[in-house]
């Protein structure tokens, strides 16, 4: 990825009211993320679609993390998503766990299977490394499609219904779609915190610094395979959190989560939104999900819009729409 | 991560929001938003099915014997007034959009009822939800899982045939009447092994000898290199059991490496369009089953009443196998909330168990312990000779009749008696 | 389960194998041309496949024959290849090897749908032609010709591309413009029309499988989807941007995938993604790829 999609995020000196105001959001943008989040679902037409948003929200986000910062195209993030959403079924399923632990589980799955991808993928570069996540990607999708007896193979792993939970000793309904909400978006607040916190931090420098020249990032004395096997890992388990939230939402694990569409929905997503962005992900998600919800009412065509979309996106707006608004905010 | 460098502020930040939220989501979750089906105005029902994708057709032909069903209905006065109205969505063949379309009909829309999916996988995600939220569900897609207690629930009905029957009936018809030894061809998945199950049941009463079960991945392009083993194999009857276009490319070219020489290909469920996709001459003799097909209307005066109001409606078009059942899922929720006199889940429920009826194939009803509808099977021999119209591809060479016999038994299903 | 396992049969296979792996060829020489030249991931390239099956049906619904669709197929859809090249790949030159690969992704589904649009959602028969009917004896059992037809149309498209490449002023252009296109610049060649035409060229090849494909398979709107990802697989495999590397990576492909159909018929797709894993790990850069490229 070229440098341009660097946010930049506090270096560029505001120059309008506009971009002064931009600057001010990306500084509290985890609060900025808090109330969106709060007020998000008042806005939509029906909750569920918000918690597939934010599950997808948050598969991209776990992507970006490494395309979008590190510059390595993954196409196998299925294997993230689709194995955390199995493992916290699995756990769920096969041994009775409460929801919690399931997620744990999920979580872990996600840091598993991307430690394993990782550590063979990393080596790897370019288009090869996408490549290479692709097949092992497909591997581990056939190796939960054989598995009948642990994840129901081609039917999918149907979960017991997840009905009232408790935590911190408050008892909630999780039938109902709002408190579902507020519960995925709990999780999903606290992912994005820790994010931020990431990419403040010194690790997240050493990433941007790889990206834009790793020549100097490694003669500076940086372990590059090891930063892109951490941000690998670090992806992996936003990703396993998206499966595991979207497997309790659904109360199905489909195998189709862990195919190769649902490797490119990643990509879109954050190409849609703007990569490289903090915001990103989230604004393709919606973006992406609500037309797909609107144009599918009214055609059965709308993959052609999709496509449109697409092509439109890459030949006009390759920062993504967040990335955009960011660019031209700034100028 | 050392907090110092971070100052407090962003975890008190956090703290308070988290804090916030929780308390709004308490808020909410004491309002209790209800997700009550309405008892006013119109009768709404729900339909996921594929309308993109490679099923698109078929989808499409259910929907629109979904629509003669609600218009129908409403013709007739309705429910003392109360119009039907159709919501159909796309469920993309993905169990998950399918669970998402589910929750949006039942949390946005306020749907009574849902009927749909053309696939396994889809019509057990949408039960897992509907059973939770007690909202009827009457599947149009064949399982056996279904039936089994572990997924069934007294909001679950199932209008379509189970794999177990369908391959029962057809195996009984092979079995008997074209030889004994047989090769499975099987697609990787639950239907493929369903439909295999159903086979060599109704094998073992009959003496059929299993030469070998061979299975192929799901999206299969190119089965020449499973033949030439089948074809040394000599088998009497060669079962291929998979669906759409894997079904279509299969039986093309096993007629292409001559494997009908010596060989009778047989199919579990012989689909209209994978035939009219694969051409005459690759389907040339070929047997198989269906819960219904157009031709049925010489000897059944429901289904001659149906075609005619389907083509009517559709200018000339004529309902497949699938979509026939989206018209049969239909229109038993919309008789059954006439018979109960109101769309109350629990009442239709009863309404549902206690109907019998024809409506387009000859006389049905849904079993007590599975919801499963007990129906006639129709053997189907694919022709390229003497058709009358484009449509006229199948001769029916037998009809097995409804019956419990050929079902599993509620207690294998592990319902409780 | 491995009943009647003979000699004859693996090598019956075998041969099974090569005119699957025929097929393979044909998508992955045009994958690896167009991205040895213009390092361009192409997506899309599915859809040109299953727009030449269409394209070929069409011409015999309008009275063509099958010889005449074998010339035409290849150039409409070329025609094709090039509009999308100079409409929509050029703006993203020098872009980043991304773009192009997502562009070309978005472009897959519009063509799909567009067809969709056209011929509708269901598939449609495509006859053998007359001549290429019928099994052939070729020593170890009975063969279908037209799968050997597809093996001898492979073998004369790739001595055809061969003789091009090889021996044509501009064929050494292509291939001088896939070691240096900076020289090739310098030299006062005109690049950009000739990434075009390898776009052409590539496309149309990609066209030309789709329709050799329609007879064994029949035709619809989604047949270059399955095709795609093992076509990449080859391409890989063989190396990215290298057509010898196509060539023998497709053929093992085929062989691979028969060979464990006779053995463990349910692992024949991921025995190809195995395959590929295990190589890429092995020689990340496949078998005759360029170490480092693209990084």
């Amino acid at each position: 990825m070229s440098a341009e999609f660097a946010t930049s995020r506090m270096e560029t000196a505001p120059a309008s009211t506009g971009a002064r105001l931009l600057d001010l959001a990306e500084r509290h943008r985890v609060l900025l993320a808090g109330i969106f989040l709060l007020v998000f679902p008042l806005v939509l037409p029906f909750h569920a679609l918000a918690i597939v948003i934010l599950t997808y929200g948050l598969y991209a986000l776990g992507f970006n993390l490494l395309f979008g910062y590190l510059g390595l195209l993954s196409f196998g993030h299925a294997a993230l998503f689709g194995g955390g959403a199995y493992l916290c079924g699995i756990s769920l399923v096969h041994f009775g766990a409460p929801w919690w632990l399931g997620i744990l589980a999920g979580t872990l799955g996600g840091v598993l299977i991307a430690t394993l991808i990782g550590s063979l993928a990393i080596r790897t570069r370019g288009i090869y490394f996408a490549m290479v996540t692709l097949a092992l990607a497909q591997c581990v999708y056939y190796l939960f499609y054989q598995a009948v007896d642990w994840t129901g193979g081609e039917n999918g792993l149907r979960l017991p219904s997840v009905t009232a939970i408790s935590p911190f000793g408050i008892p909630l309904n999780f039938v109902d779609p709002l408190t579902r909400y507020y519960v995925v978006a709990a999780f999903v607040f606290a992912s994005l915190f820790f994010l931020s916190r990431i990419l403040a931090s010194p690790f997240g420098a050493v990433i941007e610094g790889i990206r834009e020249n790793e020549a100097r990032a490694r003669a500076c004395g940086y372990d590059v395979t090891r930063t892109r096997l951490v941000a690998f890992v670090l992806s992996g388990a936003f990703c396993g959190l998206a499966g595991a939230l979207q497997a309790l939402h659904l109360a199905i694990v489909p195998v189709e989560m862990l195919a190769i569409e649902t490797s490119g929905l990643a990509v879109m997503m954050c190409l849609l939104g703007g990569m490289g962005t903090f915001f990103g992900p989230f604004v393709g998600a919606a973006v992406f999900l609500i037309l797909e919800n609107l144009v599918s009412v009214y055609t059965v065509h709308w993959q052609l819009v999709v496509g449109v979309v697409f092509i439109v996106c890459v030949l006009f707006f390759p920062r993504g729409i967040w990335g955009s608004i960011l660019h031209w905010s700034r100028r | 991560m050392t907090t110092d460098d971070f100052g407090n502020a962003g975890f008190s930040r956090r703290r308070a929001l988290a804090t916030g939220a929780a308390g709004l989501a308490l808020a909410a979750s004491s309002f209790r938003i209800n997700i009550l089906k309405a008892q006013e105005g119109p009768i709404r029902i729900g339909f996921p099915c594929p309308l993109t994708g490679p099923y698109g057709a078929e989808a499409q032909n259910q929907v629109m014997a979904a629509q003669l069903a609600v218009q129908e209905f409403n013709d007739a006065g309705g429910l003392n007034g109360r119009k039907a109205e159709l919501l159909p969505r796309d469920d993309k063949l993905n169990p998950g959009e399918a669970a998402t379309r589910t929750l949006e009909l039942i949390e946005n829309d306020k749907v009574n009822f849902i009927v749909g999916s053309l696939s396994a996988s889809v019509q057990l995600a949408i039960n897992n939800i509907t059973k939770e939220r007690k909202v009827i569900f009457n599947s149009i897609s064949q399982s056996d899982a279904i039936n089994e207690a572990s997924d069934f629930s007294r909001y679950t009905f199932h209008e379509a045939m189970n794999p177990h029957m369908t391959a029962g009936a057809v195996g009984r018809y092979a079995f008997s009447k074209l030889g004994k030894k047989v090769v499975y061809l099987l697609a990787d998945y639950a239907y493929g092994y369903e439909m295999a199950r159903g086979f060599q049941r109704a094998g073992k009463d009959l003496g059929a000898e299993t030469l070998a079960e061979i299975k192929h991945p799901l999206g299969t392009t190119d089965f020449s290199t499973l033949l030439p083993r089948i074809q040394a194999m000599r088998p009497d009857i060669l079962c291929i059991i998979n669906f759409g276009r894997d079904q279509q490319i299969s039986v093309k070219q096993a007629t292409d490496f001559g494997l009908k020489r010596n060989t009778k290909i047989i199919v579990p469920v012989m689909l209209y369009t994978a035939r009219v996709a694969g051409g005459a001459q690759a389907f040339d003799g070929v047997v198989g089953g269906t819960s219904y097909y157009w031709g049925l209307e010489d000897k059944v005066a429901s289904a001659k009443k149906f075609n005619d109001a389907f083509r009517k409606m559709h200018r000339g078009a004529i309902p497949t196998d699938y979509g026939a059942m989206g018209y049969g899922g239909v229109r038993t929720l919309l008789e059954a909330a006439k018979m109960a006199g109101t769309t109350d889940t629990e009442k239709v429920v009863d309404a549902m168990e206690a109907l019998k009826y024809d409506y387009y194939k000859g006389p049905q009803y849904y079993r007590k312990c599975d919801h499963q509808s007990v129906q006639s099977v129709f053997i189907l021999q694919s022709k390229s000779k003497d058709m009358k119209t484009p449509e006229d591809v199948f001769d029916i060479v037998h009809t097995e009749e409804p019956s419990e016999s050929v079902l599993r038994s509620c207690a294998e299903l592990g319902h409780k008696a | 389960m491995l009943a009647g396992l003979t000699p004859d049969l693996i090598a019956l296979q075998l041969f099974t194998g090569l005119a699957l792996g025929a097929v393979y060829v044909l998508l992955s020489i045009g994958l690896s041309l167009i991205f040895g030249m213009l390092t361009v991931v192409n997506f899309a390239h599915g859809a040109f496949y299953m727009i030449g099956a269409y394209i070929g049906l069409y011409a015999l619904s309008i009275g063509a024959n099958f010889w005449v669709a074998l010339l035409v197929v290849p150039v409409a859809v070329g025609l094709v290849g090039l509009a999308v090249e100079r409409v929509l790949i050029r703006p993203l030159y020098g872009r980043g090897i991304d773009y192009p690969l997502l562009l070309t992704f978005g472009l897959g589904y519009v063509m799909i749908e567009v067809v969709r649009i056209i011929f509708g959602r269901t598939g449609y028969p495509f006859d053998t032609p007359e001549l290429l009917q019928g099994a052939v004896d070729i020593w170890v059992g009975y063969f279908p010709l037209y799968r050997l037809f597809i093996i001898a149309a492979t073998a004369v498209v790739l001595a055809g591309l061969y003789l091009f490449l090889e021996k044509t002023s501009f064929g050494l252009i292509i291939r001088a413009g896939a070691r240096d296109p900076q020289i090739v610049r310098i030299l006062g060649v005109d690049v950009s029309k000739v990434w075009l035409i390898v776009f052409g060229i590539g496309t149309g090849i990609a066209g030309l499988a789709g329709l050799l494909a329609a007879p064994l398979q029949g035709v619809a709107p989604e047949m270059g989807a399955t095709i795609l990802a093992e076509a990449f697989v080859v391409t890989v495999v063989g190396g990215m941007g290298s057509l010898l590397g196509a060539v023998l990576a497709g053929l093992l492909v085929g062989v691979v995938v028969s060979m464990t159909s006779l053995f463990a018929p349910e692992m024949a797709k991921v025995s190809i993604f195995a395959l590929m894993a295990v190589v890429l790990l092995v020689r990340p850069q496949g078998f005759f790829g360029r170490a480092g490229l693209m990084s």
